[in-house]
């Protein structure tokens, strides 16, 4: 259970989860400090663990900087919520173990708002908003990103 | 039944398949990989926690086909830059890895640049890199895509990566290109029409006379910003332009592929290149596109001319034609892709024209162009760009602006100061 953080907006890049000045870094706690710095300074105060970032398309455009999930999930956000990913940044979402990219429509993004309580049961390939009383479908991943998942990254992954 | 895409039997071949389709999904064996001194630090980093898990690593899959480069944070801004480096030394000198393209020892500069400079791809492989522009090099012919860091670690220890086959997009770029056109402004006007999510997860292949005249250079501009449109791989096959162009670097052997006559792709474009204009991507997307002319009134207060988009020797030369006699009347900068290109310049005189039109020339490096280091803008500045993005913050300050273009669009604004189209300017 987490809470919903809000940036209703498309193309969200890597420039603005983790600017380019930060790239020399490889501390992750560090990193978190500066997550969505280009959008908003105050992110990593507002974040508590297992919360959720609720977004528009294509979030995580740009670069392959490891920097921008890593950043992300340390600051506590479990799960990334939006109707499409980059697909660098998906890949090293679930590659490297970080976090959940959950594809939803863009429909049900509109039904989530800013600090709604939810839940994610990836078993059911479904969301449930404990605030809204209601729940969504969410598009399940492709058995192999299924199995990445389930192993905690591609590194404790055998095929 | 329809034929694969030079990408989908690329992949077929690297996965040991007959043939594959669109969305299938395979490990594939990796024929080259690279990573740089940002990528690099975060493979060690994951190395470095398998060793404390108590799993001994001494050898990696095979250090002759890994390549490095450090380009990001050369010269080293800082004590952290600079440690990074020497991490990055370290592990290649233990793993053997003798392709290690070292800052102030010989040939070095922009990953993407040495690709092709050094050779180090060849027509019909199958390479990924730690960096997202590694689309670039599949303007040679080979299956060229990005990846993070624990991928690039996956692949130094076991040689295989997963991969979704991509369903492919074909440009057909035809006509005879004007004098003033360039591939930037060819691939501004793609992502522009299509958007900056257009091809996600997919292929992005150019064919057509246009594109079949283009030099190699010129191509790799075209896969470079291929990733803008959030495409899996640029392909283009090679032909015998790719091959002379290899020629003169490598005796290496290859075996091209390209696409079957009757190959499926999931949509075709075609462009007309005599419509085409010089063309600006304004703050703050690659994809928010118009002509050059539409922003005569623009006023700047930088022109950057490098990376591994807009700093190819072809780049250099396209600039100097413009800048020959001229003085620059904003702030311009010059930095060369590659040691390599920086010395052909020299042995060209282009480098004298830039710098008697007043710019500054700097070492190759990716530094500004990622608002790293090495001339980074400041509060409410703007530049002009030969770079391929324009994101919020992404040379500078947050409030800082990119406009990208192409070097002969960035080198004619270095001489008004405002946003102007090469024909404007009179030679």
């Amino acid at each position: 259970m987490g809470r919903v953080h809000k940036y209703d907006r498309d193309n969200i890049d890597t420039d603005v989860i983790i600017p380019g000045p930060y790239l020399k870094i490889h501390d992750h706690k560090e990193l978190a400090k500066h997550a969505m710095e280009g959008i908003d300074p105050t992110f990593p105060e507002k974040v508590s663990q297992g919360d959720f970032l609720v977004t528009g398309s294509n979030f995580g455009c740009g670069s392959s900087r490891e920097h921008a999930p890593i950043a992300l999930a340390q600051v506590g956000i479990k799960a990334i919520i939006a109707p499409s990913f980059a697909r660098i940044f998906y890949r090293n979402a679930v590659d490297g173990g970080y976090l959940l990219p959950i594809e939803i429509d863009e429909q049900t993004v509109k039904k989530i708002s800013d600090k709604d309580e939810l839940k994610i049961e990836l078993a059911q390939n479904r969301i449930i908003n404990i605030t809204k009383n209601d729940q969504y479908p969410i598009k399940p991943f492709p058995e192999l990103i299924a199995k990445i998942v389930d192993a905690g990254g591609l590194m404790n992954y055998r095929p | 039944m329809a034929g694969s895409t030079i990408t989908e039997k690329i992949l077929a071949r690297a996965a040991g398949k007959q043939r594959l389709y669109p969305n299938d999904v395979v490990f594939t064996k990796v024929d080259k990989v690279m990573m740089h001194d940002v990528s690099g630090p975060g493979v060690i980093k994951v190395f470095g926690e398998w060793e404390k898990k108590g799993v001994k690593l001494e050898r990696i899959w095979d250090p002759d086909r890994v390549w490095v480069t450090e380009d990001h944070f050369v010269p080293a801004s800082d004590r952290v830059s600079a440690e990074n480096v020497n991490m990055l030394s370290n592990f290649t000198r233990k793993f053997g890895i003798n392709k290690h393209f070292k800052y102030g020892l010989g040939q070095y500069g922009i990953c993407h640049t040495l690709s092709h400079e050094e050779a180090m791809v060849l027509p019909g492989e199958l390479y990924v890199g730690g960096d997202s522009h590694t689309n670039t090099t599949g303007a040679m012919g080979a299956f060229a895509a990005g990846l993070g860091h624990t991928d690039i670690a996956y692949v130094l220890m076991n040689g295989e990566i997963w991969f979704k086959v991509p369903e492919t997009l074909l440009f057909k770029i035809e006509g005879n290109k004007p004098p003033h056109i360039m591939a930037k402004d060819i691939i501004l006007q793609i992502i522009g029409d299509i958007g900056t999510d257009g091809a996600n997860y997919k292929a992005m292949q150019f064919s057509g006379t246009a594109v079949k005249n283009l030099t190699m250079e010129e191509r790799l501009t075209l896969t470079n910003m291929t990733t803008e449109a959030g495409a899996k791989n640029g392909i283009i096959e090679a032909d015998e332009t790719t091959f002379a162009y290899l020629r003169e670097r490598t005796d290496a052997k290859y075996a091209p592929v390209v696409s079957d006559h009757d190959a499926e792709y999931s949509e075709v474009f075609t462009y007309e290149i005599e419509k085409l204009e010089p063309t600006v991507a304004k703050p703050f997307s690659p994809g928010n596109i118009t002509a050059a002319r539409d922003l005569q009134t623009t006023e700047l207060d930088k022109a950057y001319i490098g990376s591994c988009t807009g700093a190819k020797l072809e780049d250099l030369r396209e600039a100097a034609k413009i800048l020959k006699g001229k003085k620059v009347k904003i702030r311009t900068e010059v930095l060369p892709a590659a040691q390599s290109i920086y010395m052909k310049a020299i042995k060209e005189g282009l480098i004298t024209i830039f710098m008697e039109a007043g710019a500054v020339v700097g070492p190759p490096t990716c530094g500004a162009c990622c608002g790293a280091h090495m001339g980074v803008l400041g509060k409410g500045e703007i530049c002009i760009s030969t770079t391929n993005r324009n994101f919020p913050g992404r040379m500078g300050h947050i409030e800082s602006q990119t406009y990208l273009a192409s070097p002969m669009v960035v080198a004619a604004s270095a001489l008004t100061g405002k946003i102007t189209d090469p024909r404007d300017v009179t030679n």
